[in-house]
Parts: structure tokens; C-alpha cells; sequence
């Protein structure tokens, strides 16, 4: 009776159109509007960003599920994850530039074996060092206020920077341009070219076996135990500890794979590009939901798309000064009007 | 929670039955509390003698200014002033107050601090000056109400872009002149009096604070710090991008030229007349402009200690610090979380405006490139350094950091280059050691170097800091 009286009024309530959702509405049309009138004046250049876009996005997506991943374990904000990533970027484009010896322009089966080696090294060296500094900075404060870790994990982010400015200098360090920029295809007027549908090749079974690791397996079933209720699940006999540590060495594996296909595709990083693809990266996970591993992916695709339109199209777009900006904004509004995020369900314990 | 300091506390426990065996030799049994506290003074004292005499001297040798350092030191520190009626209790804060305000005066005579170099020039005081007002801003925020703000360097912006725009030639087509001093009645744009920018930059960063917290301050923790980090990186790029603010071809911000020259606080012609040449005309075209500065400079950090203080004895400060224990319990005894937390973020603000346009005042400039996120995390950096929620703790972190910024690093890089035989660009490296400092501090002593007593034990005990609203509407 008493849920009854109290569930009672909720229905009144529901049909109030709120603020946040006429804005929402009004905002999203806008968008739509300016992509279709973008669209009917160079549907060739359209077609040809979102290709552009759905690369960026394959990327993002790798580096936002390591935030998710991290997120939906631990709560926590892992500030220093962008900064794995470029160092996964810089050590791609060391192995693969003097470990395998190859050069821009080189081609053939010796190049795919280079670059898979070159692949599973960044990836095993990048899921090591996540799995370490959660093991240095983040596991002697499980339990101290939630400040502490947070603030470590800016410490940590800083100090993997200026690991990549010891190791490689201030300046943009050239990488060995190796995947062809020939055309897959060419119609009217749209060219994809190779080197994005490898980046897209590569992105989707990595994501395909995340996704079986996380479903499927055993540990996955004790990372998603874990990610509901800790103590609960270290009393179901799981190892949280370990757990937590796997659940690092994951995501920095997914970093590190990241790392390479940015460093392959776009052909030069530097020691500062972490963090700033780290925060866009994070805005993505938070877009699609927070803790939701579809939702990332969703997110960073959406992020990319976005990135690519605002920096490519011609009729009113903002420009790359402004990139930084509207993907902050996006993740402002969506913190403050939807904190769940896209595909997220809210519930009780929230997050 | 032991494992903070599992290793410390066992040798602090050590060393602390020395010094109660030795003072029970010295004191008697039961001393008076005047007595004990003269005796853990004069200890420190000792310390620093034989730290000076027998570990650093042999080494870098003696100076007698640093004897004399610690000869006033030594005076001022070890007696126990507070047994003199009514006045007692202000001689060691005014002591200090002035050896603070002398400084221009005797830094150069100063001996060498062993590694770190000569002490710092007064342009470099005003610097760490400037920083250590913003840190006690900050420390309202973090430190009394437990909020990460990962933008503040937004509120740095908006107080000296406020400076900029109101006593600059950047809005050439006005011409409005209002208390100004050192320009000329012809030149065009807003010339305003810098003492009045300085208030109106402090409510103007007030505000945006209050409209930036107001959607904001629900969210949770680190949901917070992600929103203010993203609020400071927009406002940057809108300074940055701001000369053809999307197409309208309004000059806002001069864009990465920055808007240069920004005029000098002064009292102007008439009231430097009038008092015999005592307070000057302008800043800027004094010989000492740089000691007017700094003086200023003191006076502005005294009004913040003191607002600070005040503050955290208040009601909304008790508040403040209640909603950093426990949201829940907060909520529950009537403290209004949205105002108090709003309030917290306002004040914040106000001072972070303040030292922004002062110091772009101090400089005659500001630039997009003065504001990146990397500021915000060094005034961070200060806080938790000098421990949170306590003023003088974050003021002695203040000022080693920026200390360590314009001066320390480089002449610590130096001596180690020639020393060890190094070739290491320490300066470049800054920001890794600030990170390395985050990480150490939080790890090993997460209260920071002087802790309140209070912070302290809510790191120890831990705290139920579950927020009330979770990610809600």
C-alpha cells in the first residue's frame, strides 16, 4: 500500500516535458540541420569525413574502454590512461622503426608481421605499466578518501609525460609511415583509402575478443562480480586484488593498441598528446555510459564523427581551434543533464 | 588506517622517547605546559644549528648572514613571548610580518641556501606572493570543502583578462577613463583604476564560479573535477581563439598575442603630493617598482588570510568542513548542500580573480599561454603539498612551489649539472616532479607537510564520504 501511494504521483509528473529535454531535442535537430545542409552542398566531402570520422572513432573507442573498463571496477578516473597510451605510441614507433627495421614507404608480408609483433609488444608493454601503476599508486589507497587515488592519478599522468619528454624530447617524433594510403575504393568522388580500413581491421577483432574476455570467460564473469560489489565478491572466494590487476592489464593492453594504430595512422606523436586524446577519449566513455562497454565504443564513435565534421566540413563548421571546446561542452551537458550517459542505466548505487 | 605511515610513526615513536627523556632531565617531572613548548622550541633551534654547523657548513661553508639568520630566528622563535600580558601573543606574528615586509631590503646580503641557490629576487616574491593567495582560493574549495577543482587556473583567466580588458588599449573604439594612473587623458579604451579591477575582478570570477557550480556542484567527487578540468580548458581556448570570436570579427582577447601593455596600480599625482611623495603616482614608473609590488603584494595575501581564517571559523565554514566529513550527516543536521557548496566555490573564485588581475597588472600582460591545465594542477600541487585545509601549511607549499618554479629548479639543475657531472634540463622536467610530489604526498602523508589536525585524522580514521546526491537531478 505505502509503494502504491507513493508510486501514485509519478505518472503526472512524467508527462511535463522538462527543460533539459526540450533543449536536448532543439540541440540535437540543430545538428542534424547543419549535417544535412553540409551534406546536400558536398555530399562527396560528407561521405569522405565520416569515413575520416570512423577512424578517429575506432581509436577513441580503444582508449575510452580502458577508461570504462577502469571506471566501472574502481570508480576511479584513470587520469594517467592517456598517458599509457602515448607512451604505447612511442614505443610502437620505436620497435617498429629500429626493432623491425622498417621504413616509410616499405611494403609487403615482412610490414603485416612487423606490425602484428610490433602490436602484441605495445600491447603487453602498456598493459604491464597500467597493471603497475595500479599497483604504485591507486591499490595502497583503496579505501582512503576518493580524492586520494584521483589526485595520484594526475600525479602519475604527469610523471608518464615526462617519461615520454625524457625518452623522446619536446618535438613531434616522425613515425614510419607503413600502411598503404592507396584507395580501397573510389566512388564518385569519395576515396577510402587503406590505411583507414586497417585501423578499423585491426580495431574490430580486438574489441570482438574484449568482448568474449569480459562475457565469456571466467574472469570476466569475476570482473563484472567485482565491478558490482567488491566485498561481496571477495567473499564469493574471487581474488579482487588480482582482479583489479587484470582489469588494468587489460585496458592498457587495449592502450596500447591504440597506441600503435594512432601512431601508424596519423604518423607523428609527441610526448603531450596523451592526455589531451586521454580527456576526449574520456568524454567518449562517459557520452556513451560510463561502465558500459557498447556504450564506449558508441560514444567514441560518436565523438569522432563529431571531431572529424567540425574540423572538415565547410558550411559553418566551428574548426579545429575549437575542437578541445565542443568535446568538453558535450561532456559538461552530458554530466549535467544525463550522467548516465547514452546507453547507461541509471541505478541506485549510480556511476 | 595504519598503512600510511607504518614506517614514519615507528621511528617518530623512537625519537619522540629521546626527547621526553631528555626533557625530563632538563624540566623536572611535571613541567608546565609554557615550559614544555619553550622546550620543544628551543630543540627546533638546536636542530637547525647543528644541521647548519655540522652537516651543511663543512660542506658549503658559513656565512655569517646565515648566522644571523638564525640568530633572529632563534629570538624571535624559542622565547616564550606569550607569557607577557595582552601583547604577548602578537610579537612572533609581527616579528614575522616584518621580516616579511623588510625583505626587499636585506635578500642580497642573504647567504647561499646549500643546492638551491641565492634567495629569491623580489619579482620572484611577488610570484610566490601572487600563487600563495591563489592557493589559500583553492584551499577553500579542496581543502575546507572537500570539492576537486581541476579548473581553477579558469578563474586565474577571468581575473586577468578582467584586468586586461579594463586597463588596456583592447577596446580601442571607447574611450573611458576612470581613476587610471600613468596614462594619458587621449589614449583610447578602458582605463580603469587597477585597485577597483582588483574588486571587480574578484566578483566578476565570483560570479562565473557561482554560474559554473550551480549545474555543476551535484555531481560527485571526481565527476566534479572532471567538469571543472573541462571549464578550464574551454576558457583558455576561448581567450586563445578570441580575436575573430567565431566569425563575428570582435576582438575579445587579442587572441595568442595576448593584451599588452595592461596599466600599473598607483595613487596618482594628487594623493602622492599630498602625502610627501610617500605613496607613488605609478607603479610602474617608480625606481622601486618592483618593492611596491611586492609590498602591495603582502597586503593583498594579508586581506586573503584573513578572509580565510575568518571564513573557516564561520558558520558556512563550519558547514564546509561538515559537508567534507559526511555529506549525509551534513545534510541531515540542516546544512544546505547546493548554497554552502556554491558559496564555497564562489569564495574560491573571488581570490583566485583577485591574484589574476593583480599579477597580470604586475606583469603588463597576459597571454592564452599563461592558462593551461597545467596550472591548475600546480596550485593543486600546493595545496596537497602543504596540507589540506590548513592556511599555513598551504602557504608554505605555495611558496616553495612557485619558489621552486621561477627560481629553485633552475639553480638546483645547475648545481647538480656541475656537481654530479649531470646534463639534465631539470626545468623541463617540472611538471614530472610536481607529479612525483602528488604521488608521494598522497601516499606517504596524505594530510601534506603542516596538516590541520583535523584533515589529518580524517585521513587516518578514513571518512564516509558516500555523496548524498548520487549523479542526480
Amino acid at each position: 500500500m505505502v509503494t502504491e501511494a507513493r508510486r501514485a504521483p509519478l505518472p503526472l509528473l512524467r508527462h511535463r516535458p522538462s527543460f533539459t529535454a526540450v533543449g536536448g531535442v532543439a540541440l540535437v535537430s540543430l545538428l542534424a540541420i547543419w549535417l544535412f545542409v553540409n551534406l546536400v552542398k558536398t555530399p562527396a566531402d560528407f561521405v569522405e569525413i565520416f569515413l575520416i570520422g570512423l577512424t578517429t572513432g575506432a581509436i577513441y573507442a580503444l582508449v575510452a574502454l580502458g577508461y570504462t573498463l577502469v571506471y566501472g571496477i574502481l570508480e576511479l578516473i584513470n587520469f594517467a590512461h592517456g598517458d599509457v597510451f602515448m607512451l604505447g605510441g612511442m614505443v610502437s614507433a620505436t620497435v617498429a622503426g629500429t626493432v623491425f627495421g622498417l621504413t616509410s614507404g616499405q611494403s609487403g608480408v615482412v610490414v603485416w608481421l612487423s606490425v602484428f609483433g610490433t602490436l602484441v609488444i605495445a600491447m603487453a608493454f602498456c598493459g604491464t605499466l597500467n597493471a603497475s601503476i595500479e599497483f604504485v599508486a591507486y591499490r595502497p589507497l583503496r579505501g582512503a578518501p576518493r580524492l586520494a587515488p584521483l589526485i595520484t592519478a594526475i600525479g602519475m599522468s604527469f610523471i608518464l609525460q615526462n617519461v615520454g619528454l625524457a625518452w623522446k624530447g619536446p618535438n613531434f617524433i616522425e613515425v614510419v609511415d607503413v600502411l598503404p594510403r592507396s584507395n580501397v575504393f573510389s566512388i564518385g568522388g569519395v576515396d577510402y583509402e587503406w590505411n583507414k580500413l586497417i585501423v578499423v581491421m585491426i580495431t574490430v577483432p580486438v574489441l570482438l575478443v574484449l568482448l568474449w574476455l569480459v562475457e565469456r570467460t571466467r574472469q570476466g564473469k569475476a570482473m563484472r562480480a567485482t565491478a558490482q560489489d567488491m566485498d561481496a565478491s571477495a567473499m564469493m572466494g574471487i581474488n579482487v586484488n588480482r582482479t583489479i590487476s587484470f582489469t588494468f592489464l587489460i585496458a592498457g593492453a587495449l592502450a596500447g593498441a591504440a597506441g600503435l594504430l594512432y601512431a601508424l595512422y596519423v604518423t607523428n606523436i609527441r610526448y603531450d598528446q596523451g592526455f589531451q586524446l586521454g580527456l576526449i577519449a574520456f568524454t567518449a566513455a562517459v557520452l556513451g555510459g560510463i561502465g558500459n562497454l557498447p556504450g564506449a565504443v558508441l560514444g567514441a564513435l560518436l565523438i569522432g564523427l563529431i571531431q572529424a565534421f567540425n574540423e572538415g566540413l565547410s558550411w559553418h563548421a566551428p574548426g579545429s581551434d575549437w575542437t578541445q571546446s565542443i568535446v568538453f561542452a558535450i561532456l559538461i551537458l552530458i554530466l549535467v543533464f544525463r550522467p548516465e550517459g547514452l546507453l547507461g542505466e541509471r541505478t541506485p548505487e549510480g556511476g | 588506517m595504519a598503512r600510511f605511515s607504518v614506517l614514519p610513526r615507528r621511528h617518530r615513536g623512537l625519537l619522540a622517547d629521546q626527547v621526553a627523556r631528555l626533557q625530563r632531565r632538563v624540566l623536572g617531572e611535571d613541567p608546565g605546559p609554557i615550559a614544555r613548548k619553550t622546550f620543544d622550541r628551543a630543540l627546533s633551534a638546536v636542530f637547525l644549528a647543528v644541521l647548519g654547523l655540522v652537516i651543511l657548513a663543512p660542506v658549503f661553508g658559513l656565512d655569517a648572514s646565515a648566522f644571523t639568520a638564525w640568530l633572529v630566528f632563534t629570538v624571535v622563535y624559542v622565547p616564550p613571548w606569550e607569557v607577557i600580558p595582552m601583547v604577548g601573543r602578537f610579537i612572533r606574528p609581527a616579528c614575522a610580518l616584518a621580516l616579511v615586509i623588510a625583505y626587499p631590503f636585506y635578500f642580497d646580503n642573504m647567504f647561499t641556501i646549500p643546492i638551491f641557490g641565492a634567495f629569491p629576487d623580489v619579482a620572484t616574491g611577488v610570484y610566490m606572493l601572487v600563487f600563495i593567495m591563489m592557493a589559500i582560493g583553492l584551499n577553500m574549495v579542496v581543502g575546507y570543502a572537500g570539492l576537486l577543482d581541476l579548473g581553477y587556473v579558469a578563474f586565474y583567466a577571468i581575473g586577468a583578462y578582467t584586468a586586461a580588458w579594463f586597463a588596456s588599449v583592447q577596446f580601442a573604439t571607447h574611450n573611458i577613463h576612470f581613476g587610471a594612473v600613468g596614462v594619458g587623458p587621449t589614449v583610447p579604451g578602458f582605463h580603469i583604476s587597477i585597485w577597483l579591477l582588483l574588486a571587480l575582478a574578484g566578483i566578476l570570477t565570483a560570479f562565473v564560479g557561482v554560474v559554473i557550480g550551480l549545474p555543476t556542484l551535484r555531481l560527485r567527487g571526481d565527476y566534479l573535477a572532471i567538469v571543472t578540468l573541462g571549464f578550464g580548458e574551454i576558457l583558455p581556448q576561448i581567450a586563445r581563439n578570441g580575436d575573430r570570436l567565431f566569425g563575428t570579427g570582435f576582438n575579445l582577447t587579442n587572441g595568442p598575442n595576448g593584451i599588452t601593455p595592461i596599466d600599473s596600480p598607483g595613487f596618482g599625482n594628487t594623493l602622492h603630493d599630498i602625502t610627501g611623495g610617500i605613496l607613488p603616482a605609478s607603479y610602474q614608473a617608480a625606481i622601486n617598482s618592483d618593492n611596491l609590488f611586492y609590498w602591495t603584494a603582502v597586503v593583498l595575501v594579508l586581506f586573503t588570510i584573513f578572509c580565510s581564517v575568518r571564513l573557516r571559523d564561520s558558520r558556512l565554514g563550519r558547514a564546509w568542513i561538515a559537508i567534507r566529513e559526511d555529506e549525509v550527516a551534513a545534510a541531515a543536521m540542516g546544512v544546505p548542500l547546493m548554497r554552502t557548496k556554491t558559496w564555497a566555490y564562489a569564495a574560491g573564485a573571488f581570490f583566485g580573480g583577485i591574484a589574476g588581475a593583480y599579477y597580470a597588472s604586475f606583469k603588463g600582460s597576459t597571454f592564452p599561454g599563461d592558462f593551461f591545465f597545467n596550472i591548475s594542477v600546480f596550485i593543486l600541487c600546493m595545496v596537497i603539498l602543504g596540507g589540506m585545509g590548513n592556511v599555513w601549511g598551504v602557504m608554505v607549499g605555495a611558496a616553495f612551489l612557485s619558489y621552486l618554479d621561477r627560481e629553485g629548479l633552475a639553480n638546483t639543475g645547475a648545481w647538480l649539472n656541475t656537481h654530479l657531472g649531470m646534463s639534465i634540463d631539470v626545468p623541463l622536467y617540472e611538471f614530472g616532479i610536481f607529479g612525483v610530489i602528488l604521488v608521494v604526498v598522497m601516499l606517504f602523508r596524505p594530510e601534506g607537510l603542516i596538516p590541520s589536525a583535523r584533515r589529518k585524522a580524517e585521513f587516518e580514521e578514513g571518512v564516509h564520504d558516500e555523496p548524498l546526491y548520487d549523479v542526480s537531478h
